[in-house]
C-alpha cells in the first residue's frame, strides 16, 4: 500500500469514527434542550429524601442530586455549559401528564417503575428499591392491613400504593373507607390529626415522614410488603438518544461507586430541613441493582391481582 | 385556644409566600388583560348580525360558563400540550410551561365572563350614538373604536374590576395542579411543617384584606363614575 | 376517540368506569343541592337583615357578607375541613374527624352553603331594595308592622324579582361544587380525573364530564325559566336585570 493510500485510509477511518458525533442530528429532548438552553426537571414537594423542599423551599434530595448529574452529562454532550435548570413542581397525579405534555424533561422523585406506566413513559435504571407498607398511630393498636377493617384509610392520589391497597381491600373485603389526598405530606397529616387510621405508602417515605414528624414516637410502620416498588427517573417514551444519555449517566454513577457517596449523603447522614439522619443503609436488593442495573418495571397492583 | 400553635412559621416562610403572591398577581393581571381583550372580540362577535360570527361565540361562551373552572384548568393543563404535539406533528414539542398553561386556561375561561359583561356594556350605549357615528361617515371599526367602546368601557370599569377581584380569588385553584401560587406556597409550607391551622388562617387573612380593600376602592370608583354621568 | 373505555371493568370496586361517572354525578348533585338549601335559607335571612333599618341587625349581616365574599372558596374549604376541627375543643374536633359520617362531604356542603349564602344575600338585598319605597310606606300606613310588611309585601315581590340572578347563583353552585375535590370528595370532576389516571383516556373522560355539566346547566336553566314564568309579576317583566 502506498503512502498516499495509507494516508487516505487513515483519514477515512478518522472521518468514519468522528462522523457519528459530528453529523449525528440531535433529536427529541436533547434537541429541545439545545434549542432552548433549559432542562426542565419535575420535582416533588414531600418525597423525603428523594425530592422535597428544604427550608428555603428549594427542591433537594437523592433523586434531585442524580438528576443534576444528568444535567452535567447533558451539558457535556451538548457542549453547552450554560444550560439552565428549571424546576417544576409535580404531584403523584400530575407527573405523567406533565411529562408527556413536555412541561418537564425528566422527573426526579419517587416514581415506581411499573409495567403499566411504561406504556406512557420511560424509566432510567432503578435507583431505589422499596415497597408498600402502612403507617399508623401507635396508640391505634393496628398491627397490619387487616386491622384496617371498616376504618378510614388515606392514600396519595395517583400512586401504585393506592392501587395495591385498593386491590387488597377488594380481595379481603375489608370495607375500608378511602379518602384521597394530594401529596404524601397531606396524607401523613391525615393520620397525624386522627382523620385516617392508616396511610399505605412506600416504606422509605413512611420512615422519612415519621422522622420529620413532631412526635416520631407516636407512629409505627407496620405490615408486610404489599408491593415491590423500584424507583426510577422518569422521562418521555420513544426518545432513545436521551434515554441512553440518562441511562449511561446513572450506570456510570453505579460503576464509579459515586452512588455510594450520594446514597450516604441522603440516607445515612443529617439532611435538611431538620437535620434528621434516616440511618437507612443500602438494601441488598439495591446493591444487586447497582451491580446489575435494570430498568425493569413491576406490576401496578403489587402482590395483588388487578 | 391557640396553645401549641406556632405562628412563627409564617414569618419564616414569608419570602416563599411572597414568591407565590408574585405568581398569583402576575397570573391575575395577565389573564385579566387577556380575558378583556378576548372577551371584547367575543362580545363583538356575539353582537354581530352574522350567524357565522355570533353562533360560535355564543356557543363558546355558554360552554365555558357551564363548566367548572377546575375542569377547565385540567383541560388546558393536561390536554393543550398534547394538542400542540398533535397539531405541530412534533412528538417532542416543548410544553409551554406551567405558568403559561395556567395563564391560557384562565384567559380562555375569563374571556367568557368578560364577554357577557362587555356585551351588556356595549348594549348600554344608546343606539343613537352608533347611528350618529355612521351618519358622520365612520365605518363599523371606527364607530366601535372611537365611539362605542370608549363609552362602554367607561361604564363598565367597576364591573370589570369586580370580576378581576373574583379572578384573583379564583387563581388559588391552580392548587389542583400543584403550582406554587400564594395559596400553593402556603399549602406546601403548611403540609411540610404540619402547620395547617396557622398557614390557612394566614392565607385567608391576606386574601380577605386584599380583596376587601380592592372592592372598597372599586365601590368608590363606582360612585365617582356614576356622578360623572 | 374511544368511548368504550366507560364500559371497561373498573379497577376497583367491581362495576365499570361508567359507574364511577354516575357516582361522581351523584355526589356533585348531593353537594350542590344540600349546599343550595343552606345558601338559600341563610342567604335570605342575611339579605333581609341587610335591608333592616336597625344597625344591630344590619351590621352583623354586612360583616358576614364581606368576610365570606372576600376569601377564596378554596381557602374556605380548607378552613372548614382542616382548620376547624383543630381549633374547637378536642373532643368535638375528634368527632368531626372520626365520629361523624362522611366528614369531607359534610364539610363541603357546609362550606359551599355558607359561602353561597353571602352571594344569595346580596341578590335578595338588591331585590328588596329595588322595590319602590312607596310600597313599604303604603304597607306601614295601612297599619302593618315592619315584619308584616316584609312578609306580605317585600318578600313576595322581592323573591320574584330575584329569580333570574338567583338562577345564576344556583348554576354557580354546581360548578363550585367541584372545589370539594380538594378535600377528597369524589364528585364528578374528581372521578373524571381518577378515571383518566387509570385509563389514560383523558380526552374522552373530560369530554363526558363537560357534557354532564352542560346538561345540568341546561336542565336548571329550563326549570328556572318555567318557574320564573309561573310566578312572574304582571308589569314587572325583567325588572331586576342581571
Amino acid at each position: 500500500m502506498s503512502r498516499i493510500y495509507k494516508a487516505l485510509f487513515t483519514l477515512l477511518t478518522i472521518t468514519l469514527m468522528t462522523a457519528p458525533v459530528a453529523a449525528q442530528e440531535l433529536t427529541g429532548t436533547l434537541k429541545k434542550i439545545k434549542d432552548t438552553g433549559v432542562v426542565k426537571i419535575g420535582h416533588r414537594d414531600a418525597s423525603i429524601p428523594f425530592s422535597y423542599l428544604d427550608d428555603q423551599q428549594k427542591p433537594i434530595g437523592y433523586g434531585v442530586d442524580i438528576c443534576l448529574k444528568i444535567v452535567d452529562a447533558i451539558k457535556a454532550e451538548l457542549k453547552m455549559p450554560g444550560v439552565k435548570v428549571e424546576f417544576v413542581p409535580v404531584t403523584s397525579q400530575t407527573r405523567i401528564p406533565i411529562l408527556s405534555g413536555g412541561n418537564i424533561d425528566m422527573e426526579c422523585g419517587s416514581t415506581t417503575n411499573s409495567v403499566e406506566r411504561q406504556k406512557q413513559v420511560a424509566f432510567a435504571p432503578t435507583y431505589f428499591m422499596t415497597g408498600t407498607k402502612l403507617i399508623v398511630k401507635k396508640s391505634s393498636g393496628i398491627k397490619g392491613y387487616d386491622g384496617l377493617k371498616g376504618k378510614t384509610v388515606v392514600y396519595t392520589q395517583g400512586t401504585t400504593n393506592e392501587r395495591a391497597m385498593k386491590a387488597y381491600n377488594d380481595e379481603k373485603k375489608l370495607g375500608i373507607n378511602f379518602i384521597p389526598a394530594k401529596d404524601h405530606a397531606e396524607s401523613f397529616l391525615a393520620v397525624d390529626t386522627g382523620r385516617a387510621a392508616g396511610f399505605p405508602m412506600d416504606d422509605i417515605l413512611l420512615y422519612s415522614l415519621r422522622a420529620s414528624a413532631k412526635n416520631p414516637a407516636d407512629f409505627e410502620v407496620v405490615g408486610e410488603f404489599l408491593s415491590d416498588d423500584p424507583y426510577g427517573i422518569m422521562m418521555r417514551k420513544d426518545d432513545p438518544a436521551f434515554k441512553k444519555l440518562v441511562d449511561n449517566t446513572v450506570t456510570g454513577l453505579y460503576k464509579s461507586g459515586e452512588i455510594n457517596k450520594i446514597y450516604t449523603k441522603w440516607f445515612q447522614s443529617a439532611i435538611p430541613p431538620k437535620g434528621i439522619n434516616l440511618g437507612f443503609p443500602m438494601s441488598d436488593a439495591l446493591k444487586a441493582l447497582v451491580k446489575n442495573p435494570s430498568d425493569q418495571g413491576v406490576e401496578a397492583c403489587g402482590k395483588m391481582k388487578c | 385556644m391557640f396553645t401549641g400553635f406556632d405562628f412563627d412559621v409564617i414569618q419564616r416562610s414569608l419570602p416563599y409566600l411572597w414568591q407565590g403572591m408574585v405568581f398569583t398577581l402576575g397570573l391575575t393581571m395577565l389573564s385579566m388583560a387577556g380575558g378583556i381583550f378576548l372577551g371584547t372580540l367575543l362580545a363583538l362577535m356575539r353582537l354581530s348580525s352574522s350567524r357565522i360570527l355570533n353562533l360560535p361565540a355564543g356557543g363558546y361562551v355558554n360552554l365555558l360558563r357551564s363548566t367548572p373552572l377546575i375542569l377547565v384548568i385540567f383541560w388546558f393543563y393536561f390536554l393543550v400540550p398534547i394538542a400542540i404535539k398533535k397539531i405541530s406533528g412534533d412528538a417532542y414539542a416543548q410544553g409551554i410551561g406551567p405558568f403559561y398553561s395556567a395563564l391560557i386556561a384562565f384567559t380562555m375561561f375569563e374571556a367568557a365572563y368578560y364577554c357577557e359583561i362587555i356585551r351588556a356594556g356595549i348594549q348600554s350605549v344608546p343606539r343613537g350614538q352608533v347611528q350618529a357615528a355612521y351618519a358622520l361617515g365612520l365605518n363599523y371599526r371606527l364607530a366601535m373604536m372611537k365611539v362605542v367602546l370608549p363609552q362602554a368601557f367607561r361604564n363598565m370599569i367597576p364591573i370589570l374590576l369586580t370580576q378581576g377581584i373574583i379572578l384573583f380569588q379564583d387563581t388559588s385553584l391552580v392548587y389542583v395542579v400543584g403550582l406554587t401560587d400564594f395559596m400553593g406556597a402556603a399549602g406546601k409550607v403548611a403540609q411540610r411543617d404540619g402547620r395547617l391551622v396557622e398557614m390557612y388562617l394566614f392565607a385567608a387573612l391576606v386574601y380577605f384584606l386584599l380583596c376587601f380593600t380592592a372592592s372598597h376602592i372599586v365601590k368608590r370608583l363606582q360612585v365617582r363614575y356614576s356622578v360623572g354621568r | 376517540m374511544d368511548f368504550s373505555v366507560f364500559f371497561q371493568p373498573a379497577f376497583s370496586g367491581g362495576g365499570i368506569y361508567l359507574d364511577w361517572v354516575l357516582s361522581g354525578i351523584k355526589w356533585t348533585l348531593l353537594v350542590s343541592i344540600l349546599a343550595w338549601i343552606i345558601a338559600f335559607s341563610v342567604g335570605s335571612v342575611l339579605g333581609v337583615l341587610r335591608t333592616s333599618h336597625l344597625t344591630v341587625l344590619r351590621a352583623p349581616a354586612t360583616v358576614y357578607v364581606e368576610i365570606f365574599r372576600n376569601v377564596p372558596l378554596l381557602v374556605q374549604m380548607f378552613i372548614w375541613y382542616f382548620v376547624l376541627p383543630e381549633i374547637v375543643p378536642k373532643s368535638v374536633g375528634m368527632w368531626m374527624k372520626q365520629g361523624m359520617p362522611l366528614p369531607e362531604f359534610w364539610s363541603a356542603v357546609l362550606c359551599l352553603g355558607f359561602y353561597t349564602a353571602s352571594r344569595v344575600a346580596e341578590q335578595v338585598r338588591s331585590g328588596i331594595q329595588s322595590i319602590p319605597k312607596g310600597q313599604t310606606e303604603a304597607g306601614l300606613a295601612m297599619g302593618l308592622t315592619r315584619v308584616q310588611v316584609y312578609r306580605h309585601v317585600l318578600l313576595p315581590m322581592g323573591y320574584r324579582i330575584v329569580i333570574p340572578p338567583l338562577t345564576s347563583e344556583f348554576l354557580t353552585i354546581f360548578k363550585n361544587s367541584s372545589v370539594a375535590l380538594t378535600i377528597g370528595v369524589l364528585e364528578l370532576t374528581a372521578q373524571a380525573r381518577q378515571i383518566s389516571e387509570y385509563t389514560f383516556r383523558t380526552f374522552e373522560v373530560f369530554t363526558v364530564a363537560t357534557v354532564v355539566y352542560l346538561l345540568i346547566t341546561l336542565t336548571v336553566t329550563v326549570a328556572m325559566r318555567a318557574l320564573e314564568k309561573k310566578v312572574r309579576v304582571p308589569g314587572y317583566i325583567g325588572s331586576a336585570g342581571k
